[in-house]
């Protein structure tokens, strides 16, 4: 086919569409914004904003692995949460033990702690989560409504399993020494453990967003999501990727626990089936399958629930609901749909 | 005919309830491009998805190269050589040409030559290297499900209508560019309903009927004899062209 008989031409985006699709970028920045207009008082906007941002990136954390597991292989796994709670307890075992490095007033002997206490984690979450998708999950490939029944049972078995192994009351959980108290900031409070847990979150994301765009297995993530069916006829094994995607997934839910743990310094067997409607609601909003569209839809969910605690406690309960329809209302397949192929 | 790449025997396929094939025999010779015809739903999709492992045989067998790859997961028969060209052309939107490319060149690093020689073939792919493929047009995205097919040597491709829905002049282009590809090594096996595409390219035809093959023979003959086409496609062939 020579240059003269076809002459290379690209379809150029509309301005209307390209403004369409960085719409969502926006969003977060203008609730930002909104917030710091209905607080009025800068520095308690800022204490919120790093509340939210804080809050936003654990959800991310936990709600990644459920939306690229949906896009990948379309499976619903309503059991996602039972990686949260154990993860969270793992997580407290491992500082328990430790409790010679969290009491140290030395930063580094704190984060070693920390770090080793996540590791610990995302091992056990990831292994479970193995185990979970051979056993559980591989037999219902394709069936939704099988997919929701088995993983809420496998939910309730975990929970029991924590009961077993942990016992049935909610434990404390101590923050290390350097991760207590609070910092100054241009006359805001703010956590040390918040400014922790927003390090912590934007580094993982930066890494998500690295190896989905610029490795080979995160081209076939991309792809797969897209069309499974496509990236197997290219000579690749999506089952294989899927229970690597669905490991990772569990391990981030177990880390996201132990974070959440260490917020909240209270856990509990159900953790993470509460969670799971805030992550559920993050899913939808950044559209099923949507690695952007979750990190966004968990900041939107993480800023407006802290503003709305603050401005108006009734209705923050509702809040980020509220925000789900609108959103919907406004793009009904979410900020980022994953365009399948037919 | 003397050691086939390909045959299909006596092979049905189900899709849930719906019995598509229902016995196809086909067999497809080493080298040069073989025809499959058809009126839509004659089940000529549904053969390449089947031979391809996306679909798998209740009954039959398939043979490529002798063995048996009836059944075997669609990983395994990509890897054995065969590319599969969808009628949706299974590009990714999301992906840039060049990461599109880099996807089906599963031995990790590309073949400079041959890429020239793909780029020389589909220009579009040079020029838009770094776009993303959803941002082509159906033409673009055609040559990009060909080019990517065969950024490695494969022993068979299979093509599933890459006529559909282009602009004529892109169609002339496209069989100037499958015409090029017939004379390398690589056989191919191409399902078409542009008669003048299919003719022009052809060397063997296949015509299939409610999931039969229901007649195999010379394409020159074929296109050379318009009762035949009457009677085995049920309308004028001339229509097509």
């Amino acid at each position: 086919m020579s240059e003269t008989a076809i002459r290379p031409k690209l379809v150029a985006a509309s301005a209307g569409d390209r403004l369409r699709k960085a719409a969502p970028l926006l969003l977060a920045p203008v609730m930002a914004l909104a917030g710091l207009i209905a607080i009025a008082d800068p520095a308690t906007w800022l204490t919120l904003t790093v509340a939210g941002l804080a809050m936003g990136l654990m959800i991310f954390i936990m709600a990644s692995g459920l939306t690229v597991v949906f896009g990948l292989m379309d499976v619903i796994n309503f059991g996602h949460g039972a990686f949260v709670s154990v993860g969270a307890f793992v997580g407290f075992t491992v500082l328990a033990w430790l409790a010679g490095w969290t009491e140290n007033p030395a930063v580094i002997m704190n984060l070693a702690a920390v770090f080793l206490a996540i590791l610990a984690s995302m091992a056990v979450t990831g292994v479970l989560g193995l185990a979970f998708e051979r056993v559980i999950v591989a037999p219902v490939y394709g069936h939704h409504l099988k997919q929701i029944l088995v993983t809420m049972g496998g939910l309730i078995v975990a929970q029991q399993l924590i009961h077993v192994v942990w016992g049935p009351d909610a434990i404390h959980v101590a923050r290390p020494q350097s991760l207590r108290g609070s910092v100054i900031v241009f006359d805001a409070v703010i956590e040390k453990y918040r400014l922790f847990a927003v390090a912590i979150g934007l580094v993982l994301f930066l890494g998500m967003r690295h190896v989905l765009r610029s490795t080979k297995v995160g081209l076939l993530v991309r792809a797969g999501v897209e069309n499974g069916e496509m990236v197997e006829a290219l000579g690749y094994r999506i089952r294989r990727l899927f229970l690597v995607v669905f490991m990772v997934g569990s391990a981030l839910a177990g880390l996201g626990g132990v974070m959440w743990g260490l917020y909240n310094e209270t856990i509990t067997a159900h953790m993470g089936s509460d969670l799971m409607v805030l992550v559920f609601i993050v899913v939808i909003i950044g559209g099923l399958g949507s690695i952007e569209g979750c990190f966004i839809g968990a900041l939107l969910v993480g800023l407006l629930s802290n503003y709305m605690t603050f401005l108006a406690p009734k209705v923050a309960l509702v809040s980020t609901i509220a925000l789900m329809v609108g959103v919907l209302m406004w793009r009904p397949e979410g900020l980022y749909p994953v365009v399948k192929a037919k | 005919m003397a050691d086939p790449l390909l045959t299909l025997s006596g092979v049905h396929t189900h899709i849930g309830p719906y019995h598509i094939l229902q016995g196809v025999d086909l067999v497809v010779p080493r080298g040069g491009v073989s025809v499959l015809l058809g009126r839509n739903g004659a089940g000529k999709s549904t053969t390449l998805r089947t031979i391809m492992g996306l679909l798998k045989p209740s009954r039959g067998e398939i043979r490529f190269d002798g063995r048996l790859i009836g059944g075997t997961p669609t990983p395994a028969i990509s890897r054995a050589g065969i590319a599969y060209v969808p009628e949706n052309m299974g590009v990714f939107s999301d992906l840039t040409v060049g990461e599109n490319m880099q996807l089906a060149a599963t031995q990790g690093a590309f073949d400079a030559t041959r890429l020239s020689w793909i780029k020389a073939l589909f220009p579009p792919i040079a020029t838009f290297w770094e776009k993303p493929a959803g941002t082509l047009s159906g033409g673009q995205k055609q040559m990009l499900a060909v080019a990517r097919a065969i950024i490695e040597p494969r022993r068979l491709i299979l093509i599933d209508e890459p006529s559909k829905g282009l602009a004529p002049a892109i169609v002339t282009a496209m069989t100037r560019a499958l015409g090029e590809l017939k004379e390398t090594d690589t056989t191919i096996l191409l399902v078409e309903q542009n008669f003048a595409m299919a003719s022009a390219l052809g060397d063997t035809v296949s015509v299939m009927d409610d999931g039969r093959v229901v007649h195999a023979g010379d394409m020159a003959e074929l296109s050379g004899d318009a009762g035949m086409q009457e009677r085995l496609m049920g309308l004028s062939l001339e229509v097509h062209q």
